[in-house]
């Protein structure tokens, strides 16, 4: 491997096990997070002196999180871009530490969707928020979140052939691996899933749909959840309780509808390169791809976006086991259940990096042996409108 | 219930919905660079000129994308029962978000690439929606 910058690592993580969580309020769940991500780090509640924070603990977002922690950090980052928000906290934290602004950054996420009966994907736009322009040139027609990503799917299909057959692979390859993580398990039946086993690709094209041509089984859970993430300087890094997991490229980029514009290519396209880059390593050896699976066709266009196959190719590239924590080929994808079989509360980028991290560590329940090199993509707003892409490159010494 | 209207003070998008008013599809263009400008905004976003013009669509265009939302649980859109949403190119080179109507099955009957024309749903608020059906 060429010799990268090891500027800041992950050294300390942890995922709320809980997904329906009645009673404690997200800030709860981000305070409780922290805790135990400093404590797996082996650093305590006074090290922290950076605060990245995507506004989810309504009340005291942003501004309010260090007053409710009780830090006072010297840097804070509000960047809430969506569900990548993480991905690009871990990137300012990057590049904050290199900087020498802070040693200590801790990024937490928390939420209550479904205890809060959030209908994310089905519940229709409009009415909510300020007036904009993009309210008003998209609420009256009645696109709902599942439609919006379900009109990329049907491109892809027309432009390269693309099948629900494919597609359907990711939900296949997903629900194995959180078939193996208990917390997973537990989040199915606590979220009242039914036939809570493996799945098969009849499963997935029997299962009803949605918004054309996506099927139930395509689409995430909308779960409660949360976790944290605390990412240090070499030096603190050195002295952490488990190996350091290097964050060794990072890429943001945006991604919105325009006249003309091709609507199957994502902000991945260009945060992925830009991270790749800076990484000094090439897709091909990646080991564990943790792409965001709010759909299917999320994981299809990113695997193509950040060159893991040629544009228009992901269909063929996806199908059959090549995506299981078992295939001999790279990457494996989600390990961990993913959004579609394990932990979705809304904003699924902060799972992307733990997975990864435990993936490097050795401590996945669908441990690919020998992993060294992860990437975390994670996706923001709405694929077909408006999204944005976080791409983070981890690597194991 | 209603579906979801433009809602204003929003003076970006306001010319665009009152024009529909009078059933009339408007969308910029820039006269120096030729660049069209759509959704509408005060400045172009190639350039950042706000020197603008507002042209008005002949309404014909192509299918550039679609799905078939077969659950929303906004009261406006539940009983409609399967309802196509769709990007549509018009012919002067702009995309609009719209439904496509017209059709006895959306689910088979809409097509990636199909020429539609356009129509108005006029509103109780006094604006008109932009749809299209089969050209």
């Amino acid at each position: 491997m060429v010799s990268q910058r090891r500027d800041a690592a992950i050294v300390g993580i942890y995922e709320y096990p809980l997904r329906k969580a009645p009673g404690v309020t997200p800030l709860q769940i981000k305070a409780e997070c922290a805790a135990r991500a400093l404590e797996d780090a082996g650093l305590s509640w006074k090290d922290v002196d950076g605060l990245y924070d995507a506004q989810d603990g309504a009340g005291m977002a942003g501004l309010g999180l260090a007053e409710y922690f009780g830090f006072k950090p010297n840097v804070i980052d509000t960047t809430a871009v969506g569900g990548s928000s993480y991905e690009f906290h871990a990137s300012h934290a990057k590049r904050d530490i290199a900087a020498g602004k802070c040693k200590v950054a801790l990024l937490t996420y928390g939420s209550t969707a479904a205890s809060d009966m959030r209908r994310i994907g089905t519940g229709g736009m409009g009415g909510l928020g300020a007036a904009s322009p993009l309210s008003n040139m998209q609420d009256p027609w009645g696109m709902t979140l599942i439609a919006n990503y379900a009109m990329v799917a049907h491109r892809h299909m027309h432009q390269y052939g693309t099948t629900s057959e494919q597609l359907a692979a990711i939900s296949v390859a997903t629900r194995a691996h959180a078939m193996r993580n208990p917390e997973a398990v537990q989040a199915m039946t606590d979220l009242l899933f039914e036939n809570i086993r493996e799945i098969t690709v009849e499963d997935v094209l029997g299962s009803r749909i949605i918004a054309d041509p996506l099927h139930l089984l395509e689409c995430c859970m909308v779960s409660d959840g949360g976790g944290a993430v605390v990412i240090a300087s070499p030096e603190v890094a050195r002295d952490t309780k488990h190996k350091p997991v290097w964050i060794i490229g990072s890429g943001e980029a945006t991604k919105y509808a325009e006249n003309g514009s091709d609507i199957t290519v994502s902000a991945a396209a260009q945060s992925g390169p830009v991270a790749f880059a800076e990484a000094g390593v090439t897709p091909q050896e990646i080991d564990i791809a943790m792409i965001y699976d709010s759909f299917t066709i999320t994981v299809l266009c990113m695997l193509e976006d950040l060159g893991f196959c040629k544009k228009g190719e992901g269909g063929p590239f996806v199908a059959g086991e090549r995506l299981h924590y078992k295939s001999p080929l790279k990457p494996v994808i989600n390990t961990d259940g993913g959004g579609l079989s394990s932990n979705h509360p809304g904003m699924r980028g902060l799972f992307l990096l733990l997975e990864a991290a435990r993936q490097l560590r050795g401590q996945s329940t669908s441990q690919v042996e020998g992993a060294r090199l992860a990437v975390a993509h994670g996706n923001g707003g709405m694929l077909a409108t408006s999204h944005t892409g976080g791409t983070i490159i981890l690597a194991r010494d | 219930m209603a579906r979801p209207q433009p809602r204003f003070p929003e003076p970006d998008t306001q010319p665009f919905w009152d024009a529909t008013k009078e059933h009339k599809l408007m969308y910029q263009v820039d006269p120096k660079t030729g660049d069209v400008i759509f959704f509408p905004r005060r400045h172009s976003p190639y350039t950042g000129s706000s020197d603008l013009e507002w042209r008005e669509s002949k309404g014909v265009g192509t299918v550039y994308t679609y799905s078939v939302v077969r659950l929303n649980r906004h009261p406006a859109f539940a009983p409609l029962g399967p309802y196509a949403v769709a990007y549509v190119d018009l012919d002067e080179g702009f995309r609009i978000l719209t439904n496509v109507l017209g059709v006895a099955d959306p689910v088979n009957d809409v097509k990636i690439g199909m020429r539609v024309r356009l129509q108005w749903e006029d509103q109780e608020s006094g604006y008109s929606l932009p749809v299209f059906v089969p050209a």
